[in-house]
């Protein structure tokens, strides 16, 4: 078949089962939405590229799948850039089609020429400029290929203008293979086996879930295995969701903003078991007193991930679910069993820790933060899929909303990004139209890309937008109150819009509470929206988020109260 | 820990920007490169890079996985745990008054050096062999006055089994 490079690049997409497209056209991206237009994929108009990218991160993780962008050349590449390193700090399988100018104009500093390429190649699990119509559909195979396959990633695949206007001979081609990247699935059986005699003569074991367990759809084996072996489960930012978070045996998270009892756990334990996870700073605290007790196991797809941070006692490089299947099917052929007494101690300790400090704040007259997402989590089940901005408003949903399922907590985790939630919850509900989606947010990060409310409400996405408004940006106002004297140095972001009066300029509906006793009427009504809610909720200036752990400190130095 | 010299051999393929991908890497996390050369293999779809670099142990580790992880990068070898050949070759300009020129001339015999462009006043010098050995020359012909040196970095393989 003689077709157009944008032709084959849609033909493509349908081959990989594509249904959506978030993106912004633009005058080197002409040709391909042209295209696009033409097939029964639907796009997602945003209002800035970065949305763009949000939204597709929200949409591969709520539907567990590739999401997929399109933009423009120069600024429009630019703008990616933010939701690309988001999404390549967090493991999110991502194809972005950045437009180029056309081949005879590269290099010449032409209008709207960037070398998006040279800009995202540390923030891409791999990128192309496709410089031949020959070249093209390998190269786009394979960007799917490597965005899904192994530790998943953000692909970046620029077409210059030519490229989607010249035609050649088109035919589908099987899964591509390279010589040069073949991600390890199947573990070792000699590390399965001595992580197996460790598991054994452990008597205080931990296991600490990454989001390495919800990418690979490892949490039924990881539950299996938690409870075979009585282990409790600490989680991180990223692996909520991955163990249930109402189940007996759950610590919540650990880290800086971790639980009393998650931090103490990890520092007491004999042995620690982390699955999916990379040994974060916000996680380990100073690293040479991080677990000192422990003998450690890691499992992780990528190999990098081991011994980056800390040392481990036995590596595992392989995919999350398969080794943990493994090691179940191991414990059961050696017919493992735990040796109670010592597991009753454990556990014992373990619920005086969660007794003696829970999480807890005080509610006084004005409204608390953790109680609008206390309200929250009890008026939706804790069925809601619930996307966080970045700072405070993330560290409470975290703490506060309780994730029995995977694929429903969805934050910007590694690199922090604020401006993220709206954006991902507008992905996530293009992704699941019948689910409940909230964005818990802060009034600094919803700021960052409100832009957005106009596609919400263009597409008639009922997202529900939850802002936690301390009219700060409170996570930097809590640092300066604990460690610069109190100085608030460009945090007071008081002079702000009119949150119901923005909802209603856009079209949707907007509410507020101001006192505590208006915090369940609001949220009931704001949920109850047919469509698009903002519900501003006017919360205790300067409350901060307990426990914390300072930034380089052991995470036994915990402050856990106001 | 140590910081220990390591030669790394690596086959890439040969596509454009690869060495940008290494060197971002090496820049991006911290990691030195002392040298740096790369040409096509016989295979032209396939280049040879040798890069020196400093670690320890554990920066040696991620160095190699980090490496590895790079989708354009076929092998990596440290061969600084091998038995290994290293060349690196050096084109040293070098002032030649009448007073010092024969005791060039015995440097470039000890060295075994070529001499590759005369002038009234300047020689220009070929010599190959180990960083050391380079390193060697040019302290002694420190002294006499070098105009300009060019040297290519190592280039290494393994030692084949006897």
């Amino acid at each position: 078949m003689e077709l157009t490079g944008a032709k084959i690049i849609m033909e493509i997409l349908k081959e990989e089962g594509v249904d959506t497209v978030f993106g912004i056209t633009g005058g080197a991206a002409i040709e391909m939405y042209d295209e696009l237009a033409k097939t029964d994929i639907r796009h997602i108009m945003v209002r800035h590229e970065q949305g763009a990218v949000h939204a597709a991160d929200g949409y591969a993780r709520a539907k567990k799948d590739v999401g997929v962008c399109m933009v423009t050349s120069g600024p429009g590449a630019t703008n990616t850039v933010s939701g690309i390193a988001s999404a390549y700090m967090d493991s999110i399988p991502l194809v972005v089609f950045t437009a180029q100018v056309p081949t005879s104009l590269i290099g010449n500093d032409a209008f709207q020429e960037v070398d998006i390429v040279g800009i995202t190649r540390p923030c891409t699990k791999h990128n192309y400029l496709v410089r031949s119509i020959e070249d093209l559909a390998r190269t786009v195979k394979e960007a799917f290929y490597i965005a899904r396959s192994g530790r998943p990633g953000p692909v970046l695949v620029d077409i210059p203008k030519d490229i989607s206007q010249t035609t050649t001979n088109y035919k589908p081609s099987p899964r591509p293979s390279l010589k040069s990247y073949n991600p390890t699935y199947r573990p070792n059986i000699r590390q399965l086996r001595w992580a197996m005699g460790l598991i054994k003569e452990a008597r205080k074991p931990v296991i600490f879930a990454g989001g390495g367990v919800i990418l690979s759809g490892a949490s039924r084996e990881l539950t299996k295995f938690a409870k075979r072996l009585k282990a409790p489960v600490a989680g991180t930012l990223m692996g909520l969701g991955a163990f249930p978070g109402t189940d007996k045996l759950w610590l919540g998270m650990l880290g800086m903003h971790g639980t009393y009892r998650a931090n103490m756990s990890v520092q007491s334990c004999d042995l620690l078991i982390g699955v999916g996870v990379r040994f974060d700073d916000r996680v380990t605290g100073k690293l040479g007193t991080f677990a000192p007790y422990a003998k450690i196991i890691h499992i992780d797809i990528d190999p990098t991930s081991i011994r980056k941070n800390i040392p481990v006692t036995v590596p595992i490089v392989g995919d999350c679910k398969i080794s943990l299947a493994e090691l179940n099917r191991l414990m059961t052929k050696e017919s493992f069993t735990v040796d109670k007494k010592s597991s009753k101690l454990w556990l014992d300790q373990i619920e005086e820790w969660k007794k003696t400090m829970p999480l807890s704040y005080d509610q006084r007259k004005t409204i608390k933060p953790q109680h609008v997402v206390e309200k929250l989590y009890e008026l939706t089940n804790g069925n809601a899929i619930i996307t966080t901005e970045v700072g405070q408003n993330q560290m409470w949903a975290a703490q506060y909303y309780h994730f029995d399922q995977p694929n429903c907590f969805i934050t910007s985790g590694g690199l922090g990004c604020m401006g993220f939630g709206f954006p991902a919850a507008i992905g996530a509900q293009v992704a699941c139209p019948d689910k409940l989606v909230v964005d818990i947010a802060g009034d600094g990060s919803i700021q960052m890309n409100i832009q957005e409310l106009a596609t919400a409400m263009q597409y008639k996405l009922p997202v529900k937008i939850v802002i936690l408004n301390n009219r700060y940006l409170g996570m930097v106002r809590q640092w300066q109150e604990l460690f610069y004297d109190k100085r608030y140095a460009s945090t007071d972001i008081a002079h702000a819009p009119d949150f119901v009066k923005l909802a209603e300029s856009y079209g949707g509906v907007g509410m507020r509470a101001t006192r505590p006793e208006e915090v369940e009427p609001v949220l009931k009504e704001g949920l109850n929206t047919p469509g698009l809610a903002i519900m501003d909720f006017l919360v205790e200036r300067e409350e901060s988020v307990y426990p914390m752990v300072p930034a380089g400190a052991p995470i036994t130095d915990m402050l856990l109260v106001n | 820990m140590t910081e220990e010299k390591h030669t790394i051999s690596l086959l890439v393929e040969n596509t454009p920007g690869v060495l940008s991908r290494i060197a971002g890497l090496f820049s991006g996390r911290g990691f030195n490169i002392e040298s740096i050369c790369a040409a096509p293999t016989m295979d032209r779809l396939v280049t040879r890079i040798t890069l020196v670099t400093r670690g320890d142990e554990s920066i040696m580790e991620q160095i190699n996985k980090q490496l590895n992880k790079l989708v354009n990068v076929i092998k990596v070898q440290d061969l600084t745990e091998t038995d290994f050949v290293e060349r690196e070759m050096a084109l040293v300009k070098v002032k030649a008054e009448a007073k010092n020129r024969a005791e060039i001339l015995r440097l470039v015999d000890i060295f075994r050096c070529k001499v590759v462009d005369v002038t009234p006043t300047h020689y220009t010098l070929e010599v190959t062999g180990t960083a050391e050995k380079l390193t060697a020359l040019l302290d002694l012909l420190k002294s006499m006055g070098i105009k300009e040196i060019a040297r290519t970095g190592s280039i290494a393989m393994t030692r084949e089994k006897k």
